[in-house]
């Protein structure tokens, strides 16, 4: 692990045992989020996104692989046996804007509560803190006495948005942060977090399914598909060429706004079937039930990873 | 022309308040137009959709306004008319097809139920092996593999794409003229949403069908209309071909919803829209963009703006333009 990583993790596993069978929602993954950077994770719903981002959290332990945080946290142990300062400097910020803030509480509380626990400021001067960070997210100070229900989507986003900065966090999990917003709503917001990123030298894993979002705002991107990864790249190169099949899919299904989006989506793939379960996963490599150039080794064999130039790694017999 | 709405104005009541939510939409739908709506959450778009079909809620009321569907006004049909509209011809794909479909029945009951009645609307009586074959045809026509099994299935034994798949061959068995889409791949993948919109756009042209499709993600009505609406906050903000609306908005809200949509091909979004969508119980008095416009001016307060005409094929609900 080299000085420039704050989070390292290898070989991450995370079972599931139900009704139908066991779930391998993560299945030996591994990556490394640099200081200061915001890395996407991309794929399509039960691929295991945010399972992996609940184990970095420690909601649960991992069923096997390691994590390292700062040189120095091991991040197997759960969210309750962690040091304080270690749950301090790693936040999340969820999907769903509604049930993610108590509705009972205003605003202002919301905020303060980490404020306190964590001992970021003295008492006295908590509100004004509060101010600060409403500020930093573009909402005025207006909006402490208010409810969450009396606040648009974008807004309670941000609110959390301004809770998960209230503890001073260096790392930032965005679990589908602006999914279910609209599109006039998530460009505040996304303009916010880069905002924020900057100033504060922030780092960001970035969950999501929207393409168009990680293009926006992130330096490099993973693809996980049935709880592997299958291509990793930098931003401008990973749209430039988009290497794997499945990558090629997801970038052609996305419905563009204009000629120029159009001209980046791959030609000659089109999106058929759907993720099959993740109690029976495909042999081999996973995604050979739909793709469009499956041979006989795709099917037998897991492909290894393949470094194609600077850090554009694909997981794909095409390539080997 | 198929459809014709003008000044149509929807509230909800309750006890306490009346929410003003529909505030003069006007909208038309020629016959094979394929029209889109957008608007964010909460504009109204699903709103909409239920006064054409007369199927709002209870506490849903229609003061004022005029729905011409094939030259009839929807408002004053009776009961029986209205029936064999909606079982006949026009259908509705639902925003939400978990709630859409019922739980506790199986496919092949709630299917068999549609077919059935609109047979009898017909003035024949179909018997059980009729509706089979007619179920079986109708989920083929939605590429869905395996019908027999998908037939004996409840709505939760089965994946979201395939719930949606069910819920437009549902639809498209009362659609024979109009086909309605609310939102018709909320929740799905992308990759999914993609098989539907052009499961969807192939059996539009293959049964000629005027469509009229909402929703809030502009990249899928660009590629799948003729005719854009702009719907905000119960009013009917610009109106253009699908090519000009995007290319060359006029609308101030128009312009910054656009702007804010991530693309594939450069970075940086723009800055989106502060605040959020009025509350309904004291909607703004003149525009009802007002509160959130970065051109705001005096008039724009108190006066409604009225509809104007850029230029052939564009119209704009906007003071800028007076
Ligand atoms: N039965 C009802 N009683 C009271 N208010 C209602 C009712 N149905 C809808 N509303 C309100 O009317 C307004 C318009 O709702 P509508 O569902 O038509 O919006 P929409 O544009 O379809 O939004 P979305 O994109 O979220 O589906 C909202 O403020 C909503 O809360
Ligand atoms: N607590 C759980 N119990 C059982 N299965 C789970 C649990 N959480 C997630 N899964 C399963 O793990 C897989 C990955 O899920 P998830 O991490 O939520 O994916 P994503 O965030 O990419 O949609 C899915 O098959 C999901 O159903
Ligand atoms: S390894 Fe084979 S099946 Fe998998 S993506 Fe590559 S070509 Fe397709
Ligand atoms: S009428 Fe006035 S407030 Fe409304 S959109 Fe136009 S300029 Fe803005
Ligand atoms: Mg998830
Ligand atoms: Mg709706």
């Amino acid at each position: 692990m080299n000085n420039d990583t704050i989070l390292s993790v290898s070989d991450l596993r995370k079972y599931f045992t139900t009704a139908e069978g066991v779930v391998r929602a993560v299945d030996g993954v591994s990556f490394n989020v640099k200081h200061g950077e915001t890395l996407a994770l991309v794929g399509e719903s039960g691929s295991g996104k945010t399972t992996t981002g609940h184990v970095i959290m420690g909601f649960y332990p991992p069923d096997g692989g390691k994590i390292i945080y700062k040189g120095a946290y091991e991040l197997s142990i759960p969210m309750k046996k962690r040091p304080l300062e270690l749950k301090r400097d790693i936040q999340i910020v969820f999907q769903d804007p509604g049930t993610s803030l108590n509705p009972k509480r205003l605003v202002k509380d919301i905020i303060s509560l980490p404020l306190l626990v964590h001992r970021i400021v003295d008492k006295s001067r908590v509100y004004e803190k509060v101010a600060e960070l409403l500020e930093y997210v573009g909402l005025s100070e207006e909006y402490m006495f208010r409810y969450p229900h009396e606040l648009g989507g974008g807004e309670k986003q941000l609110v959390a948005i301004a809770r998960a900065l209230a503890p001073n966090p260096s790392f930032i999990i965005l679990d589908e942060s602006t999914s279910a917003l609209d599109v006039s709503s998530q460009a505040r917001v996304l303009n916010t977090l880069v905002k924020i990123q900057n100033e504060l030298k922030l780092t960001y894993l970035l969950i999501t399914h929207d393409l168009g979002v990680v293009r926006n705002i992130s330096q490099r991107v993973m693809i996980m598909y049935l709880g592997k990864i299958y291509e990793e790249a930098p931003t401008e190169d990973f749209f430039k060429s988009p290497m794997h099949p499945y990558t090629q899919m997801l970038l052609s299904s996305i419905p563009t706004l204009s000629e120029e989006d159009e001209k980046i989506k791959p030609r000659g793939i089109e999106s058929v079937g759907e993720i099959p379960s993740a109690v029976k996963p495909p042999s081999g490599c996973r995604f050979h039930t739909r793709c469009p150039f499956t041979k006989q080794i795709c099917m037998e064999k897991d492909p290894p990873d393949i470094v194609v130039n600077n850090n554009h790694i694909v997981r794909c017999w095409l390539y080997a | 022309m198929l459809l014709e709405i003008n000044d149509l104005h929807v509230y909800y009541k309750s006890y306490w308040y009346i929410l003003k939510v529909l505030n003069g939409v006007w909208l038309r739908v020629d016959k094979g137009e394929r029209v889109g709506i957008i608007g964010e959450s909460g504009s109204g778009k699903t709103t909409l959709l239920k006064s054409i079909l007369k199927i709002l809620p209870q506490n849903g009321i229609i003061p004022r306004g005029e729905i011409r569907y094939d030259g009839k006004n929807i408002l004053k049909l009776g009961d029986n008319e209205l029936t064999k509209i909606r079982r006949k011809e026009i259908g509705i794909i639902f925003q939400d097809p978990m709630a859409a479909l019922n739980p506790v029945f199986t496919i092949r009951e709630q299917l068999y139920d549609i077919i059935k009645h609109k047979m009898m609307i017909e003035g024949h009586n179909p018997s059980s092996r009729e509706l089979h074959e007619q179920a079986v045809k109708i989920l083929n026509d939605v590429r869905l593999p395996d019908p027999e099994r998908v037939l004996e299935s409840y709505p939760f034994q089965l994946s979201g794409g395939m719930r949606q798949r069910v819920m437009i061959a549902m639809a498209l068995i009362s659609a024979e003229k109009l086909l309605l889409a609310d939102e018709p791949t909320t929740n799905l993948d992308v990759t999914i949403q993609d098989q539907i919109l052009k499961l969807i756009h192939k059996l539009v042209i293959e049964k000629n069908l005027s469509t009229i499709l909402v929703s809030h993600a502009l990249g899928m009505v660009y590629q799948m209309t003729d005719r854009v609406f702009v719907l905000y906050a119960g009013d009917i903000m610009e109106e253009a071909g699908t090519n000009e609306l995007f290319n060359h908005p006029k609308h101030p809200y128009t312009q910054l919803l656009i702007s804010s949509t991530p693309r594939l091909s450069s970075v940086g979004v723009g800055e989106g829209i502060k605040g959020k969508i009025p509350d309904y119980r004291n909607p703004p008095p003149g525009c009802r963009f007002a509160p959130r416009c970065p051109y705001v001016m005096d008039k724009c307060i108190n006066m409604k703006p009225g509809k104007i005409q850029v230029n052939k094929d564009h119209v704009v609900s906007c003071h800028l333009y007076d």
